[in-house]
């Protein structure tokens, strides 16, 4: 245990990094961390059962945007008594984010620590590690987990399977059906992967970021966990701040941090902001008077937000908020994986007002079957993938509801004639 | 304890025949897929039905307060 390591410090998925200035290999890792803390044996085992209990001590929730608390799935899937999977989701499908490539880019044995020992936790004799198909994460993954095995540090064998770069893709279902050898779609439900998924097995599927977060807490206790977070939201998490902003990247702060000072680690403002987009494209904007808000889940769902996986876009007054909108409806109707009725019709339909509005071309008949569309999609999925795209719609006409007023008459608002600012994939 | 449809979005594919059978809780969107409402203990009948019928098997009748 270094010294570092032991004080409240708020970095620490990057501390590594900070230190070395560079991606830590399995000696950086070993020097600066030891071996992950697994008891000799691979038989499920008391320790098991604890690691479980640490990490609900420690009050660790996922960080792929669902925040749901990691030693409850744990359990859930432990509770078979069947042989696991353990599989890492860092299929970052969010063109906003950029935060589980980093960490697996700089600390990967980090985050195959902490699925070894969730592996072992669980009662699992196998890991998948799912990253992008064909990428050059793929290839670096790739190198770290040999480099485990020949340091024979791989109690279970780890196995990295590439996902295609849909955004449904990385859906924990969509996931496990691919590893299947099925399509990257996601699957209706139940059963959900932790009753039966890859190979039919009780299937642990977590985010990458949360994996590390496991390797720390199994080494340093859940006081040391909670010691910076909120109470009901413990810990650190990575953010993706980009945008408007003099030095957009990702950010390790405890979770709670503000918007605002979110906004100010990554340099601050480079420019006026108008509004900032919180967790991603399924997520919802927020008006420049709620960047004041905390970063947890709590938080968030008081103002009607969703902080999603941890994902900050600040939004210049010179951009058009709802033209940008648009082509983001565009993008996410086009990501559908075309299994559902309200999404395949609803999204383009949606993403099709969205664009009248944006081209100065709709009446009031427009916004009435817009309202009444947003109405109607939610909930009607397989996965929550029409979920966000209602959500971030709604959001975008309540947000920027005073400058549609610019939309009314033909070529009046002339930012929405402007390149798109947001990232939208496949865009030149 | 009380009933509720749950269609599988995957399977349906907007026939639109539940909403015939049981209109007083199964709307149609503008696209022909179904909105399901409660089902009132008098309408148990017809729901079966509905759910038989379905000519994709989309349709499911369950306890409420499972997922």
């Amino acid at each position: 245990m270094t010294a570092s390591a032991t004080t409240a410090s708020t970095i620490r998925l990057l501390a590594g990094y900070h230190a070395l200035g560079r991606a830590a290999g399995l000696s950086d890792h070993l020097t600066q961390y030891g071996p992950p803390p697994l008891p000799g044996t691979t038989t499920r085992s008391h320790a098991g059962q604890r690691l479980i209990q640490v990490v609900e001590e420690a009050g660790l929730t996922g960080r792929g945007g669902g925040a749901f608390p990691t030693a409850r799935k744990m359990r859930s899937v432990a509770a078979s008594r069947r042989r696991a999977v353990v599989v890492v989701n860092a299929a970052e499908g969010e063109p906003a984010s950029g935060k589980d490539r980093l960490l697996l880019t700089v600390a990967p044995h980090l985050v195959l620590d902490g699925a070894a020992l969730a592996a072992h936790a669980v009662g699992a004799r196998e890991i998948v590690v799912c990253v992008h198909a064909g990428g050059r994460l793929a290839a670096d993954t790739e190198r770290a987990v040999a480099e485990r095995e020949q340091a024979r540090l791989t109690a279970v064998p780890i196995r990295v399977c590439g996902v295609p770069g849909r955004y449904v893709a990385s859906e924990e279902t969509a996931l496990v059906s691919w590893i299947n050898g099925g399509e990257a779609k996601p699957a209706f439900t139940p059963p959900r992967p932790y009753e039966r998924g890859v190979d039919g097995r009780p299937t642990l599927v977590s985010n990458a970021e949360t994996y590390a977060h496991i390797a720390l807490i199994a080494r340093y206790g859940p006081e040391w966990f909670r010691s910076c977070g909120s109470p009901d939201a413990p810990g650190t998490a990575l953010f993706t701040v980009t945008g408007a902003v003099a030095a957009p990247g990702v950010i390790e702060a405890p979770l709670g941090t503000s918007v605002a000072d979110l906004l100010r680690m990554a340099g601050g403002p480079s420019e006026q902001l108008q509004a900032v987009l919180a967790g991603g494209y399924g997520g919802t904007w927020l008006p420049l008077p709620l960047v004041h808000t905390p970063t947890t889940p709590a938080a968030f769902a008081a103002t009607g937000a969703a902080l999603g996986p941890g994902i900050i876009v600040a939004l210049p007054t010179r951009a058009c908020g709802v033209a940008e909108s648009a082509w983001v409806l565009a993008w996410l109707a086009s990501e559908t994986a075309g299994q559902c009725g309200p999404c395949v019709f609803g999204l383009p339909a949606i993403a099709a007002d969205f664009a009248a509005i944006a081209n100065c071309q709709a009446d009031a008949s427009v916004y009435r079957r817009l309202q009444q569309r947003l109405s109607v999609i939610a909930g009607r999925g397989a996965c929550r993938h029409p979920d966000g795209a209602v959500r971030f719609a709604a959001s975008a006409l309540q947000v920027f509801g005073s400058h549609l007023s610019f939309h009314e008459r033909a070529g009046r608002c002339l930012a929405a004639r402007r390149p798109g600012l947001l990232p939208i994939p496949g865009r030149g | 304890m009380a009933w509720r449809l749950r269609v599988n979005p995957i399977t349906c594919t907007g026939h639109g025949l539940c909403a015939e059978l049981l209109p007083e809780a199964i709307g149609l969107d503008e696209w022909g897929y179904p909105i399901l409402g409660p089902v009132p203990d008098r309408l148990l009948p017809l729901a079966r039905r509905a759910v038989v019928d379905c000519p994709t098997l989309a349709l499911k009748l369950e306890r409420d307060g499972k997922s």
